[in-house]
C-alpha cells in the first residue's frame, strides 16, 4: 500500500447523498481477477453515454459532457467531496480500488458506509468524515473557485484551505498510523501469532465444536 | 455492573488481544468464499508466500456469476468463465472445499452455510460480501468485509476490529399474517434510514422477531447492511437450535449437548444497555413496496409516492426528485398503480424454501399477466431447489408461467445473463434498488416473494390481501 502523508490537489465536487458501490464500480467490471485498472471505469454509469463491459477501448466511447468529473476543471482532481452514506451497499473493495487508480487519495464527506470507509484505509485512500456544515462551505467554495485546492496534513489532521482557515479532522490512530506508513495489516497480525495459538487452544477447550 | 449485550458477549468471545489504539484483533470462525471478491486475495497470498492460517475455516461456492439456465453448457461469459475457474483453481490449491457450480449444495454463500450448518449459533462470521450480516440470524457476528480482509482472514484466522455501537430495534405486536420479515426489515429501514445503523451493529428483538421463522430472521439480518449496519443478528431460541441440529456441520454426539448449553447464553441480558434503541409496532406494518432508488425510498402497498418536497432537508428532497426520475414515476402516483415488466424472485434476501412456498401459495392456480415479459423464480440452492421440486413448487410456477431456474445471485446484482434492460420496471424480492443494480438503466422496486408473485399474476403492485378477496 502506498504511503499517505501530505496532498495539495485540485477538488471535486460529487453532489448526491447515499452514492453507491454499484455506482462507483458497476458490477460488470467486478468479474477482473486484478486489482488494478478499475480507473477507467469509475462510475462508468455517470460517465458514459453507452453502456461499458470490461475489455472496451475506453477513449473510444461516448463521454457524457453533464456528469461532473468530465468537466475540464476537474481532470486533475485528487480529492472528492461528497455527501452523507457516501459508499452505502455492496462490500466491493473494487470502489476504493477505482478511486485510487483514477488518482483520488483524499474523499470527504459528512458520513461514509462503514465497510466502504474501511476498504478505503486498506487501499492508500483518506476518508474524512466533516460536520455537513464543513462539507457544504467546501461545495460553494468549489462551485466558485475554478481550480480549487485543499492541502490535506494526515500528520497533523488538518485540512488548508487556499484563505488560510485550518479544519482539523479526526482520525483512528491505528489507521493513520498504517497510512502514514503504508504498512500491511497482515504483517502487523502475524506479529501476534503466538497470541493467536493460545486463543485458539483456549477455544477448543470451550467450544470444541468450532474446530 | 450493567448486563451484556448478546454483541457484547459474541464481541469478548472472540477478542484475541486488545491492541489498545480502539482496536482489537477478533478471531474469526466461519469464512465463506465466493468468486468475486477472492481472486486478488488469493493472489496476494501467493505473492507474499503466505499460507492459510486454517483451511477449514473456509468454504467456497461460486454465486455470482453463475448462469442460471443451461447449466450443463457452462458459463458462455468468457470473463465470468475464467472468474468461477478462478475460484475452483484457488480452492484446489489451498485445500479449501468448495460446491461447485454443478453440485447439488451450490447455491448462494448466505443460503448454504446456515443449510450445511456452517453457520453456528455464537461464531464470528465473515465473507467478502455486504450481506454477510444474514447469518447473525444464528446469533452469530456476521458481517461482510472487503477484499484486503479476505486475504487476512484467510492468512491470519483473525481481523483487526474496532467494536461498532449497539443498536436494539424491538418490534412488538402481531404483524398480519402476510406481513413477512421483509416488510418489517423494509419498514425498519423506512423509519431508519439507509445510513441509521452506521456504525452499529443492531440486534432485532421482540415479540414479532421471535414470532419469525429462521428463514423470516434471515432475511431480516441480510438487510441490516440497507440500514448501514455491518451486523445484524437474533438472540438464539428454541428455533434456533431446532434448524442447526442435524446439518452437515453441526456439532453430533456428545458435542451437541455441550453447544446446547453453551448457544443459551447468547442472548442480551436483560440489564443490558444499548447505546440506541428503537421501536416499531408490527402490527402497524403493511406490505411494504419501494419507489426509489435507495431501500429507504419505501412506503406500505396502500399508500401513495411522497412528494420530494414532503421531505426536510434539501439533499432528500433533492435525493427524492432523481429517484423518481430515474424510476420513471411521478409523486403522488398511488403504489398499486405501478406496472412492473418483469418479476424477480429469488436472491440472498429471499430464495429460501419458505419464500418460495410464499409465493407459490400465490401463484397457485393463477397466471401471469400479459404486461409481464419476464417472471423468474431462482432458488437459493441446489437444496433448496431440490426440496421445492419434491413439494411440487416447480410445477405451480411452471404452469402459472414463471420460469424456473438454476440457483445462484442471479438478477439481485446482474453480473451473469439475468438483468434488465434500459427503462424496465422490476418487481423484486432482492435488497438493493439502486440505480442501475439489476442492469443499466433498470428499476428495481423492492417486495416480499408474495407481493412479488402477486405483482406478476396481476400486473401491477396489489395488496396480497385484495388478490385471495378478488378471487371469491
Amino acid at each position: 500500500m502506498d504511503k499517505f502523508k501530505h496532498l495539495k490537489a485540485i477538488v471535486a465536487p460529487m453532489d448526491r447523498a447515499n452514492v453507491d458501490t454499484d455506482a462507483i464500480i458497476p458490477k460488470q467490471f467486478l468479474k477482473s481477477i486484478k486489482r488494478s485498472g478499475f480507473g477507467p471505469n469509475l462510475f462508468d454509469e455517470w460517465r458514459y453515454l453507452d453502456h461499458g463491459e470490461p475489455g472496451m477501448d475506453n477513449s473510444q466511447r461516448k463521454i457524457n459532457p453533464d456528469f461532473v468529473l468530465n468537466q475540464s476543471r476537474y481532470k486533475d482532481a485528487r480529492i472528492l467531496i461528497a455527501r452523507e452514506n457516501f459508499g452505502c451497499g455492496s462490500s466491493r473493495e473494487h470502489a476504493p480500488w477505482a478511486l485510487e487508480d483514477y488518482g483520488f487519495r483524499v474523499i470527504i464527506a459528512p458520513s461514509f458506509a462503514d465497510i466502504f470507509f474501511n476498504n478505503c484505509f486498506k487501499n492508500g485512500i483518506l476518508p474524512i468524515v466533516l460536520e455537513a456544515n464543513k462539507v457544504d462551505y467546501f461545495f460553494t467554495e468549489v462551485a466558485n473557485n475554478e481550480g480549487y485546492q485543499l492541502t490535506v496534513d494526515l500528520e497533523k489532521q488538518i485540512i488548508s484551505t487556499p484563505k488560510k482557515e485550518n479544519i482539523g479532522f479526526d482520525v483512528d490512530e491505528f489507521r493513520k498510523h498504517c497510512l502514514l506508513n503504508g504498512l500491511d495489516d497482515i504483517g502487523l497480525t502475524l506479529q501476534y501469532v503466538d497470541d493467536i495459538k493460545a486463543y485458539e487452544e483456549k477455544r477448543k477447550q470451550q467450544a470444541p465444536w468450532l474446530f | 455492573m450493567t448486563g451484556k449485550t448478546l454483541y457484547d458477549k459474541l464481541w469478548q468471545a472472540h477478542e484475541v488481544r486488545d491492541n489498545g489504539d480502539g482496536t482489537s484483533l477478533i478471531y474469526i470462525d466461519r469464512h465463506l468464499v465466493h468468486e468475486v471478491t477472492s481472486p486478488q486475495a488469493f493472489e496476494g497470498l501467493r505473492l507474499a508466500g503466505r499460507k492459510l492460517w486454517r483451511v477449514g475455516a473456509n468454504l467456497a461456492t461460486p454465486d455470482h456469476n453463475v448462469p442460471t439456465t443451461d447449466r450443463d453448457k457452462g458459463i458462455d461469459d468468457p470473463v465470468s468463465r475464467l472468474q468461477v475457474e478462478t475460484l475452483d483453481e484457488n480452492c484446489q490449491s489451498f485445500g479449501i472445499t468448495e460446491y461447485k457450480m454443478n453440485d447439488v449444495r451450490q447455491g448462494i454463500v448466505h443460503v448454504i452455510g446456515p443449510e450445511q450448518g456452517a453457520t453456528l449459533p455464537g461464531m464470528t462470521v465473515v465473507c467478502g460480501d455486504s450481506h454477510t450480516s444474514t447469518h447473525g440470524a444464528f446469533g452469530a457476528l456476521a458481517f461482510g468485509i472487503g477484499t484486503s480482509e479476505v486475504e487476512h482472514a484467510l492468512a491470519t484466522q483473525c481481523l483487526i476490529l474496532q467494536k461498532s455501537k449497539s443498536m436494539l430495534v424491538q418490534v412488538d405486536g402481531v404483524a398480519d399474517e402476510v406481513v413477512t420479515a421483509k416488510d418489517l426489515v423494509l419498514a425498519i429501514i423506512g423509519e431508519i434510514g439507509t445510513a441509521g445503523g452506521t456504525g452499529y451493529a443492531i440486534e432485532f428483538g421482540g415479540e414479532a422477531i421471535r414470532a419469525l421463522s429462521m428463514e423470516g430472521r434471515m432475511t431480516l439480518c441480510n438487510m441490516a447492511i440497507e440500514a448501514g449496519a455491518r451486523a445484524g443478528m437474533v438472540a438464539v431460541d428454541k428455533k434456533t437450535i431446532d434448524y442447526v441440529k442435524g446439518r452437515p456441520f453441526a456439532p453430533t454426539e456428545d458435542q451437541w449437548e455441550q453447544a446446547v448449553s453453551a448457544w443459551q447464553d447468547l442472548v442480551s441480558d436483560e440489564d443490558a444497555i444499548f447505546d440506541k434503541v428503537i421501536s416499531l409496532d408490527a402490527a402497524r406494518i403493511q406490505p411494504q413496496v419501494t419507489w426509489g432508488t435507495s431501500p429507504e425510498m419505501v412506503v406500505g402497498i396502500d399508500q401513495r409516492i411522497p412528494d420530494p418536497s414532503s421531505f426536510t432537508d434539501t439533499v432528500k428532497q433533492e435525493g427524492a426528485q432523481a429517484a423518481l426520475n430515474y424510476m420513471d414515476l411521478q409523486a403522488s402516483t398511488p403504489i398499486n398503480e405501478i406496472a412492473p415488466d418483469k418479476v424477480f424472485i429469488g436472491s440472498c434476501t429471499n430464495s429460501r424454501i419458505e419464500d418460495l412456498r410464499a409465493a407459490a401459495k400465490v401463484a397457485k392456480g393463477r397466471r401471469v399477466a400479459s404486461n409481464i415479459k419476464l417472471a423468474m423464480v431462482v432458488p437459493g440452492s441446489g437444496l433448496v431447489k431440490q426440496q421445492a421440486e419434491q413439494e411440487g413448487l416447480d410445477k405451480i410456477f411452471i404452469d402459472a408461467g414463471f420460469e424456473w431456474r438454476e440457483p445462484g445471485c442471479s438478477m439481485c446484482l446482474a453480473m451473469n445473463a439475468d438483468k434488465l434492460e434500459p427503462g424496465e420496471r422490476c418487481a423484486s424480492t432482492s435488497n438493493r434498488n439502486f440505480e442501475g443494480r439489476q442492469g443499466q438503466g433498470g428499476r428495481t422496486h423492492l417486495v416480499s416473494p408474495a407481493m412479488a408473485a402477486a405483482a406478476a399474476v396481476t400486473g401491477h403492485f396489489i395488496d396480497v390481501r385484495d388478490l385471495s378477496q378478488r378471487d371469491t
